[in-house]
């Protein structure tokens, strides 16, 4: 998957957790959760959105790696075959 | 024969506008059934029937705004006649009518002679309703949460009590439990502590019902209103049923369907109108500790803020380890400061036991 196609999904999942996200405004660089205002309910909600739409399966003990978005990507892109 | 009447789903909560009924006369509904949706200031809300039998008769109509207590249609006992026909009076005019436009006659409101279904009426009720007005929702659920907090500020007189837990068994009984479940099967800590509070209320019931008519009712099981925070603003407490019944993972399912339905504003009248306690968790958001206000007519509130590492000093030896501070407010009328720190103690005496959860 190339990296753009790889945003454009996490964020479309991200927005369907919080529907009034302004992805426009989003800054790649600083911490995701307290941008979005995501609670550990949503945060769990939106891994597994991420499991079933790319079948990955990302460990508690990994949470620390995805603090931004940019974490987030590379950890992902890491993690999807191709 | 029985009434069924539009019941309080909350202490804030005087009407409800019926959305649609899911039941038609003739039916047969079993108790605990899902028979109407109604608009409330906080949601629409699912409402249940408490008994079995046979429905009669629909008195509300849908789009009808009632106060609650409403007499909304009358229920048959299992066995004993049913008076209406089963099948809609309606002339054959109104019968095709209905085939032509798709309307279901056995749903319409009859306006004619002894109920019977006009051509008037299967136009109407071929007409779509507009969508549930939704711009308002947020200005109602703001003067419901007013209304409800100011009782409780007039009513209840509040003790607060606070106390630091220790979570560093509770958080690697969680993680080592996690690491072996896939994402789709992962607690959260909130549902831990939300099954703590229930196990340590098994031994204060004085904190878990009502105070109702000047005297205290406990309630009939331990049912968890957890509050929830909506992202458009406001927020809802509906009920988890039996919380200390309930296994670790199926209460997180629990949780996390409760979540979902309540930011969606789809929950059950049972849910909302019979918790016995409520938990809040502001944590999240970053503050050290919440001072609850008591949804009445509740007599407790428990309220649990940030986890952050802090110094602790156990057995002699200092170490940093990840500590909440738990909070409860109590109705003074049903118990006293005395209870409540004894109910804390247990509450975190019950999170260093996490195996029992």
């Amino acid at each position: 998957m190339k990296p753009e196609e790889l945003k454009a999904q996490v964020l479309k999942l991200l927005t369907t957790i919080a529907p009034e996200l302004d992805a426009t405004s989003l800054r790649a660089d600083r911490p995701l959760r307290n941008q979005v205002d995501l609670d550990s309910m949503d945060w769990l909600n939106f891994l597994v959105a991420l499991h079933e739409r790319l079948k990955v399966d990302i460990p508690e003990a990994d949470y620390g790696k995805l603090a931004t978005l940019e974490q987030l990507l590379a950890y992902l892109k890491e993690k999807l075959p191709g | 024969m029985t009434d069924f009447k539009l019941p309080s789903l909350g202490a804030d909560m005087d009407q409800g506008k019926l959305l649609e009924w899911k039941v038609k006369p003739g039916d047969a509904v079993r108790r605990g059934q899902v028979v109407a949706l109604v608009d409330t200031s906080k949601a629409a809300v699912e409402l249940e029937i408490w008994h079995d039998g046979v429905v009669q008769e629909l008195i509300t109509k849908p789009g009808e705004t009632i106060p609650v207590g409403t007499v909304m249609a009358r229920l048959a006992a299992p066995g004993e006649a049913v008076a209406t026909a089963l099948r809609r009076p309606a002339s054959p005019a109104a019968r095709k009518r209905a085939h032509e436009l798709d309307v279901d006659i056995e749903k319409v409101a009859g306006t004619g002679p002894h109920g019977a279904v006009t051509l008037e009426d299967i136009d109407k009720a071929a007409v779509k309703p507009a969508a549930a007005a939704a711009p308002d929702r947020q200005a109602e659920m703001r003067k419901a949460i007013a209304a409800a907090m100011s009782r409780s500020k007039r009513e209840i007189p509040h003790y607060y009590l606070s106390e630091a837990i220790p979570l560093h068994r509770a958080l690697d009984h969680l993680a080592r439990a996690n690491a072996a479940r896939p994402v789709t099967g992962r607690v959260l800590i909130g549902a831990l502590q939300l099954k703590a509070v229930a196990l340590t209320l098994r031994q204060f019931p004085d904190l878990n019902g009502f105070w109702r008519d000047g005297a205290f009712r406990s309630g009939a099981g331990i049912h968890v209103g957890v509050a929830i925070s909506l992202r458009q603003g406001g927020l809802v407490a509906p009920a988890i049923h039996d919380v200390d019944r309930l296994g670790l993972e199926e209460l997180m399912r629990a949780l996390a369907d409760l979540v979902k339905r309540a930011r969606a504003g789809s929950l059950r009248s049972s849910e909302m109108s019979d918790p016995t306690i409520t938990v809040t968790a502001l944590g999240e958001q970053g503050v050290e500790a919440v001072f609850g206000v008591i949804y009445p007519p509740q007599v407790a509130l428990v309220g649990f803020g940030r986890i952050a590492e802090r110094a602790l000093a156990e057995d002699g030896a200092l170490r940093a380890a990840p500590v909440v501070t738990a909070t409860l407010s109590g109705d003074h009328r049903a118990s006293d400061g005395h209870r409540g720190a004894r109910f804390l103690a247990a509450l975190r005496e019950q999170l260093q036991r996490p195996e029992e959860l």
